[in-house]
């Protein structure tokens, strides 16, 4: 029976990874290696205006003197900064004016991925999406519709020549270049992204999305979202992305700013599905990223809600700084580490403003040889008086020969703060599985169904487009992972 | 990520001008593990807040100073020692007072008391049972990381050596009162190493005071091994004065099936941490670690609990809780580990504090890292403060506002004390508590005239 049970496990955790195609499509790109050259010239190609070069000569030789930091829980081999294309591009003619114009080739690859690049109305309701390959926005949809309503949703190099004081205004207000390693590198290198500006008291009608694809061999992917949410507007964002599969180790390293001013709200979801790498834990991404929103008015929120089930490494906290009075902060995860994955994901909360509130809720799961950490900071300020935080962290084991590790802080400096933090780690209990097939429902839909509900409170908080792809996702990593 | 403080030389300088008298009133055998130890040391040095372990607590202001070290000690001292006398009357105990981390009295360092049990100096030990220290003398204290303890096992002096045989369940616990006292600021260090064996019973109770107002600092390092099938209880009083500084080492080695019990009350100190290393090495051993700190005015006191799930089935249990008023901080560093075939394990970690005062600070960081699957872990953190609605609940009939506080605080720390056990004690804590929270105590610790 046991056995049985093992085979069924391996059977679902071996689940193939459907996105690793290679896209054979003319790119663009620069010579590898890191110097000021490589700046100027990335500046170069993308036209940008001096003061945009400056910000990123002035972010690398910050860079230079920082040393890649060692704290997490992961193992991650050396990476040779100079061994990187740092630029991208599938070649097209200059901006394409329509449709037509694209590439047949890159629409197939969206295609092919479920990103519809036609502005076509779907049932379940509109999603504008901006499609970044490999460093380069290739097309933005719905554009229009949302201009109406005064909505700016574009490539970030467009924004850096069309809205240039809106740019200026809030780049690196939230992840300044000097925060850390990656976000360092990220400012200077950065190549596109996707720029959004909710203006006051709109509610934006569609979910907005940004898909991410690497496709050339021997790059890295370093873009950067910046997301501005005016006085009591709304939005909903969400962003996805995959990779072919390669040997080798792709380095992404991005930085995500999102500003919430008064009573703005502003979601954002994540289905994080980079190629994990093999079964022997060869090739996969490393996802490097800086996410980190701030609620600078007062009643703002933000909510992160990610579903990691890809990269080989995923190092990343998606942050909330609740400076605004009785502004909400929250994160919603979901990592699944498989074969040789590792995962050290979490949050930051930093309680500034009065009667804030933060909920953090974490579920790992962690199967085959996978390390699964979460580590997450609770800070609260002095001035933070009222301020409220519920933390829950579960990890669920499947297999006897990987990880789940717990690494919070909670740090509090007001009386009348109420910090709580609870974890659990365990197995999906054996009376558990022979109930199901008790009643007839199979060993590997019962842990399917187990794993589905044990990340129910997570998956909720996706948009429904994104849900459904969730649930789908979250079954392929875990195939064949229970016991 | 090293943090080596720069006050490290200090105490490397204090090694290098001392050895030689440490050395001639020591055992070869403690004196083979000095050198290794300071070059370990020399390597490490004190841990600064860089360190991840030592991140909410910052040793330099009370290691940054220029201490009067004191090793050889004087008979005066010894009087004093012997005339100190427990005020728990109703306890009873084998009782040992150390002064400055010196077995104090001249003859007699050795007593064997009945069932075979063995007491007395850790020096005295080394010569006539060579054996069982070479077996078991710095083979549990071990550190890659904090210097502290190396620098123990360099220049301790002297210490206790606590010996309970195969079979032996002696009815009185054993009492050691740890008293440093001197005329000039002093930087002691204190050692203990307790073997229980196979099938054995030991209760151990110690008492750290301060018995004169000045800056004193104390590294102490106890090595605990719990045989097969033993059991070992550990209560830990501390109530020294705001101008003290207690670092502990505790490590305590379990093998199968034995039961332990680790319990520090933490009444007073101006910067206490006290790490505790839990291993569990046997199959079906159960270990429980409890830890109560009240903290007011300056003080800070910072527990670091680390369980080392290294076997099969076994079982581990924290419980911590705080009490932080004025501008105190408090700090508490939780792990749990369980090894990659540790299977069966059940452990379960938990850390609440209160703040009484927008000024006082805590600082927590519960972890838990897990290499096996079949395990229930899990753990919980809180930082709050009393339930208004108790207090008004207890308000409304009739107690008045400070009394109920005072319930309340009590009943939140008689959580920890009630796990006590021995009896006398229990009660005698649960008194210091009440007497510590009403602000009694703390005038009395720091106030020379001893009226209690």
């Amino acid at each position: 029976m046991e056995r049985e049970q093992d085979n069924i496990i391996n059977d679902i955790t071996s689940g193939e990874y459907k996105y690793g195609f290679y896209t054979d499509i003319e790119t663009e790109k620069i010579p590898k290696g890191l110097n000021e050259d490589t700046i100027r010239l990335i500046s170069e190609k993308k036209g940008e205006p001096e003061w945009l070069l400056e910000f990123r000569l002035k972010s690398f030789r910050h860079w230079l003197t920082m040393k890649m930091p060692g704290w997490a829980h992961l193992k991650i081999p050396e990476i040779d900064f100079q061994d990187i294309i740092y630029y991208a591009a599938p070649k097209q003619e200059p901006a394409p004016e329509s449709l037509d114009d694209i590439d047949p080739e890159l629409k197939k690859t969206f295609d092919k991925l479920g990103i519809p690049l036609e502005e076509q109305k779907r049932l379940t309701g509109v999603v504008a999406v901006d499609a970044v390959m490999d460093s380069v926005s290739v097309k933005t949809t719905f554009k229009e519709t949302l201009a109406e309503l005064g909505i700016i949703f574009c490539s970030f190099s467009e924004a850096v020549r069309e809205y240039p004081d809106l740019v200026k205004r809030y780049m690196g207000t939230v992840v300044p270049y000097t925060d850390n390693f990656f976000a360092a590198l990220n400012s200077a290198v950065f190549s596109d992204g996707s720029f959004c500006y909710i203006p006051k008291g709109v509610r934006c009608p569609m979910e907005l999305s940004t898909y991410f694809r690497i496709n050339a061999a021997n790059t890295g992917q370093f873009e950067r979202t910046l997301l501005v949410a005016d006085e009591e507007s709304y939005v909903s964002y969400l962003e996805g992305c995959t990779a072919p599969m390669r040997d080798e180790n792709q380095l992404h390293a991005a930085i995500v700013e999102i500003i919430a001013e008064k009573n703005a709200s502003v979601k954002y979801s994540t289905v994080q599905n980079w190629y994990p790498g093999d079964r022997e834990g060869r090739g996969g991404i490393f996802n490097f990223v800086t996410k980190r929103g701030i609620c600078r008015g007062d009643n703002s929120k933000i909510s992160w809600t990610q579903v990691e089930t890809g990269s080989a490494i995923t190092w990343k906290y998606p942050s909330c700084i609740l400076r605004g009075d009785n502004s909400t902060g929250e994160f919603y995860s979901v990592a699944v580490t498989n074969n040789h994955q590792q995962a050290d994901t979490g949050t930051k909360m930093i309680h500034i403003g009065k009667n804030t509130k933060s909920t953090i809720v974490s579920k790992g799961i962690s199967a085959g040889h996978g390390q699964n950490s979460y580590r997450g900071l609770v800070k609260v300020l002095k001035n933070a008086s009222n301020s409220r935080n519920f933390s829950q962290c579960d990890s669920l084991l499947l297999g006897d020969k990987c990880g789940a590790h717990t690494f919070p802080y909670l740090e509090v400096d007001n009386q009348t703060a109420i910090v709580e933090h609870e974890a659990t780690t365990s197995k999906i209990g054996e009376d558990q599985i022979f109930y199901c097939n008790q009643r007839g429902i199979s060993t590997e839909d019962a842990i399917g169904l187990i794993v589905n509900g044990y990340a129910r409170e997570v998956l909720n908080k996706l948009p429904m487009e994104f849900a459904v792809e969730a649930q789908k996702l979250l079954q392929i990593s875990l195939e064949g992972s229970v016991g | 990520m090293n943090g080596k403080s720069g006050v490290s030389d200090f105490f490397s300088r204090l090694y290098y001008e001392n050895i030689g008298r440490i050395g001639e009133s020591s055992t070869p055998i403690i004196n083979s593990f000095r050198k290794e130890a300071i070059e370990k040391f020399n390597l490490l040095g004190v841990p600064t807040k860089k360190m991840e372990s030592y991140k909410y607590t910052n040793l330099e202001t009370f290691f940054r100073h220029d201490y009067q070290s004191y090793f050889i000690p004087e008979a005066s001292h010894f009087r004093k020692a012997e005339e100190f006398r427990c005020d728990v009357t109703e306890l009873d105990a084998h009782g040992i007072v150390l002064m400055n981390g010196f077995y104090p009295t001249i003859n007699g360092k050795l007593r064997e008391l009945p069932g075979g049990i063995i007491i007395g100096s850790l020096n005295a030990a080394a010569r006539k049972y060579p054996d069982l220290i070479e077996k078991h003398y710095g083979k549990y204290a071990r550190s890659d990381s904090d210097g502290l303890i190396h620098l123990n096992t360099a220049m301790v002096p002297d210490g206790v050596f606590i010996f309970v045989p195969r079979g032996s369940v002696p009815g009185k616990p054993v009492q050691v009162v740890n008293l440093v006292d001197s005329e000039q600021d002093t930087f002691d260090q204190h050692r203990k190493l307790i073997i229980v064996e196979e099938n054995a019973e030991c209760s151990l109770i110690i008492c750290d005071h301060t018995m004169s107002p000045q800056r004193f600092l104390t590294n102490a390092v106890l090595e605990i091994h719990v045989a097969e099938n033993s059991s070992f209880d550990l209560i830990r009083v501390q109530n020294e004065h705001n101008n003290a500084c207690k670092v502990t080492h505790t490590f305590i080695h379990q093998e199968r099936n034995s039961r332990v019990t680790s319990g520090i009350i933490t009444l007073h100190g101006g910067l206490v941490r006290n790490n505790t290393y839990h291993r569990l090495n046997g199959e079906g051993a159960d270990c429980n670690s409890y830890g109560l700190s009240l903290a007011d005015k300056w003080q800070h006191i910072d527990n670091y609990v680390s369980v080392d799930h290294a076997s099969p089935n076994c079982t581990s249990n924290q419980l911590f809780k705080g009490v932080f008023d004025d501008v105190s901080t408090g700090a508490f560093n939780g792990r749990i580990h369980v090894a990659p075939d540790a299977q069966g394990t059940v452990a379960y970690q938990k850390n609440n504090s209160i703040l009484l005062t927008d000024q006082a600070r805590m600082d927590t960081k519960p972890q838990l890292e897990i290499y096996a699957d079949d395990v229930k872990c899990s753990h919980g953190a809180t930082v709050g403060q009393l339930d208004n609605d108790a207090l008004f609940y207890m308000q409304s009939r009739g107690i008045d506002k400070r009394q109920a506080l005072l319930m309340l605080m009590f009943g939140f720390a008689h959580e920890v004390t009630r796990n006590l056990k021995v009896d006398a004690l229990r009660e005698r804590i649960d008194g210091l508590i009440m007497q510590r929270l009403r602000g009694e105590l703390s005038q009395c610790a720091s106030c020379m005239v001893k009226c209690v």
